[in-house]
């Protein structure tokens, strides 16, 4: 694999195959000295354009695990905002040596452009393109709905049987995007709730059941419900009335979340906005993956460094 | 030598003829001897068509002469086989004022590569607030006819209406960009399934019908012509033709790129498929081709769109709409409208030269290739194959979307009113151009 531009491009196999690498890097974890000489001597960069405080502490943990030099490049504040092109960026970082150019930026399509503009030769790793999509976060999702569901026995297994239902803004969501994809490549029933306003044209040619109220969604018993952060501003642009409103029909509210099955899990990309589309009461209970994602955020991120940086090396050995 | 004979081409596809140039106009057609002051152009198994005529070009200058100017504007219109193009209004200052068009109009006239007739900004600074002054414009030198706020739409209903009436004072006719703009805010491609998976945000097609389903409205009550500008859906060809049917004075355009390309281009997040209106779907381009072929789409326009590099190089949200076309406009027409057997040589006069003449009120392109016509006259080559490349250009700017893309046809000799712009498949230099436009200038004075 060159570059991780879409979880469209991911097949069943090499999905599960980063998640199982994943397996062996949170096996890491535990041990006394955490870091992997596997990426000594290269050279990481994280490219914000957009701030995302989360996002870059979790690519420069992983990439420091993996023993790589990691410079972090923050668009705001830097020669980019004085109107520096993304092409002269990426050629400056490139000049810089690096290996892997882990991006992030406001425009959907910047990383494929990036990886394929004839630029750069560097690795290309998406961080989250505008309302493209967010590779690495579906599979840190498909990595945790794996880890609750089969525990120490993961390792090989794809989602076959899940029921996922994702709730909320999927228009504006490159996480529900890329979820979308690898969800359904692995084998989950995928289900997508929203109010008309926020599903994107065309989603139904998309593989997954759309439902425009989430009781029907949720009387469906699912193993997992994945909550969208929801962008407050939207109720200005009409998408929804106002935010009572929203929270009443579409929210995870005490009530609906007390409804659920016993083992159901609640998921959410973060940043939170509870009383939104999530009470705390859902946020706060056992039910909640919302750390264990962060955490396994990094175990993917070192899976997919380790197999765009390290992998390559060993082809052109 | 003063004059030009064509030797042996076959007129508007048909009969087999020679053409002699004299004066600036079509001396003679029918079977010639060459005499001893002429040029000869030989032009065995070449197509000779009207000089072409584009109601819409963009020639950037005054005010973005990095992307293109008059000059090299009017040489890509040239080796494409234009001798007219009416340079559109959103310049830099606007052209909204007698002082802008007549600059722009004599640029055109000191080049001499191709007749330049500029289209008048309908509001002030294009701002759809306050009409620009209309009368001035349309008595200028400039003759304006064409009025135009393209690359905004007049939203507002009553400042539609009244433009049209008041244009119509003039005998102008205001050509519409059709784009709701609340419909199309941060719009990037066309609103469909790929939009949708692409995550780019989404041009709706609505959003141009409802605008020219209300402007055919508006026309049919105050009497006016209007024209649409590029036409890009199935839909908007469903209204024109209702309004036709109605006997309303609504003509369209349709460009050339809008005949081929589809938004699947966009796949790629390439910004040179990045133009407003957006490419639409395999559907849209078969109604776009079938409305050209019935009429209900009177006329092919460019929509030439020079911009620089650092212009397409960015991020697709980042990047600038519009495409250039005088160079390939031809060869896209043949391969997509002739090569399907959809019109014939004769039908392609028509709706690239003799009707965007008419709606322009450009005269000299009613009876073509006939004598005493002025001398625009256009040589093909049908037979020439090509894959596209950015060395066909002949602009300042290439953002062309037909890079490697096979197109049949090419443009081997341009007269413009009796000078010769592009001979052998080649521009003419500038000063040769410029000075033997001069002489038929003093010619027709003396």
């Amino acid at each position: 694999m060159k570059h991780l531009l879409s979880t469209r491009d991911l097949d069943r196999a090499t999905a599960v195959g980063i998640l199982d690498i994943a397996e062996d890097m949170a096996r890491t974890a535990d041990r006394e000295v955490r870091k992997l000489p596997t990426l000594r001597g290269r050279t990481v960069v994280n490219l914000f354009f957009e701030d995302s405080t989360r996002t870059r502490l979790s690519f420069e943990s992983a990439a420091k695990r993996l023993s790589a030099d990691v410079i972090t490049f923050s668009a705001k504040g830097s020669s980019v905002s004085k109107g520096e092109s993304l092409k002269d960026t990426a050629q400056t970082l490139q000049a810089m040596g690096a290996d892997a150019i882990v991006v992030r930026h406001h425009g959907s399509g910047a990383a494929h452009m990036l990886a394929h503009a004839g630029w750069i030769d560097a690795h290309v790793l998406n961080a989250g393109d505008g309302t493209h999509e967010h590779p690495t976060q579906a599979l840190l999702d498909a990595f945790t709905m794996r880890q609750r569901r089969y525990g120490a026995d993961s390792r090989g297994r794809d989602l076959e049987g899940m029921r996922v239902v994702i709730v909320g803004d999927v228009v504006h969501s490159r996480v529900a995007r890329s979820n979308v994809w690898l969800l359904s490549t692995l084998g989950a029933d995928v289900h997508l709730v929203a109010p008309r306003t926020l599903l994107p044209s065309g989603v139904e040619t998309w593989p997954v059941t759309v439902h425009e109220h989430l009781e029907p969604a949720l009387a469906l018993d699912p193993d997992v419900v994945m909550m969208l952060r929801i962008q407050q501003e939207r109720m200005h642009a009409a998408f929804f009335p106002s935010a009572r409103e929203y929270a009443r029909e579409w929210g995870l509210t005490a009530e609906r979340f007390a409804a659920l099955g016993p083992d159901t899990m609640v998921m959410h990309p973060g940043p939170m906005n509870r009383g939104l589309e999530i009470s705390s009461a859902a946020a706060d209970s056992s039910a909640s993956t919302v750390l264990a994602q962060v955490t396994n955020g990094v175990f993917i991120r070192m899976a997919v460094l380790y197999l765009l940086v390290a992998g390559s090396s060993e082809e052109s050995a | 030598m003063t004059g030009v004979l064509i030797r042996g081409a076959t007129l508007l596809g048909e009969t087999r003829e020679d053409i002699r140039i004299r004066g600036g106009r079509i001396a003679a057609t029918g079977r010639l001897t060459a005499e001893l002051d002429e040029r000869v152009i030989d032009a065995d198994g070449l197509v000779a068509l009207p000089g072409l005529v584009d109601l819409h070009t963009h020639l950037r200058e005054p005010g973005a002469e990095a992307s293109e100017t008059v000059l090299t504007g009017t040489r890509a219109a040239a080796s494409g086989g234009y001798t007219t193009v009416f340079a559109m209004a959103n310049t830099s200052p606007v052209a909204d004022t007698a002082g802008v068009v007549e600059q722009v109009h004599a640029l055109g006239i000191q080049h001499g590569y191709a007749t330049v007739r500029p289209i008048g900004a309908v509001t002030v600074g294009l701002d759809g607030e306050r009409l620009s002054e209309i009368g001035a414009m349309a008595r200028s030198r400039a003759n304006v006819r064409v009025f135009s706020d393209d690359g905004t739409c007049i939203h507002d209903a009553l400042l539609m209406r009244r433009a049209l009436e008041y244009v119509a004072t003039f005998d102008g006719v205001i050509a519409q960009h059709a784009q709701e703009p609340r419909l199309t805010e941060g719009a990037q491609m066309n609103e469909g399934a790929l939009s949708g998976e692409l995550g780019l945000s989404g041009w709706p097609a609505v959003a141009e019908e409802a605008i020219i389903a209300r402007d055919v409205l508006l026309a049919q009550h105050t009497g006016a012509r209007l024209h649409v500008c590029h036409v890009s859906t199935a839909g908007s060809v469903e209204v024109i033709r209702w309004a036709k049917a109605r006997g309303i004075a609504v003509t369209a355009e349709v460009t050339p790129h809008h005949l081929l390309l589809t938004e699947e281009l966009v796949r790629g997040y390439d910004a040179r498929f990045k133009v407003n209106p957006p490419l639409r779907r395999d559907d849209d381009v078969r109604a776009l081709r079938e409305a050209l072929a019935d009429g209900t789409i009177d006329i092919v326009a460019t929509d030439h769109a020079p911009h620089p590099a650092e212009a397409k190089e960015c991020t697709w949200a980042e990047a600038a709409f519009g495409m250039v076309g005088l160079e390939s406009a031809l060869p896209v027409l043949q391969t997509t409208m002739i090569e399907t057997g959809m019109l014939d040589w004769e039908d392609l006069a028509r709706v690239m030269s003799s009707a965007p003449a008419a709606i322009g009120r450009l005269d000299g392109y009613a009876d073509p290739l006939t004598e005493g016509a002025p001398a625009n006259v256009t040589l093909v080559d049908p037979a020439a194959r090509r894959f596209w490349s950015r060395n066909d250009l002949r602009g300042r700017s290439t953002n062309t979307p037909y890079t490697g893309v096979e197109l049949t046809g090419a443009i081997i000799a341009t007269v413009h009113g009796g000078v010769p712009t592009v001979l052998d498949g080649e521009l003419r230099p500038a000063d040769e151009v410029a000075a033997a436009a001069a002489r038929l200038r003093e010619a027709a004075r003396g």
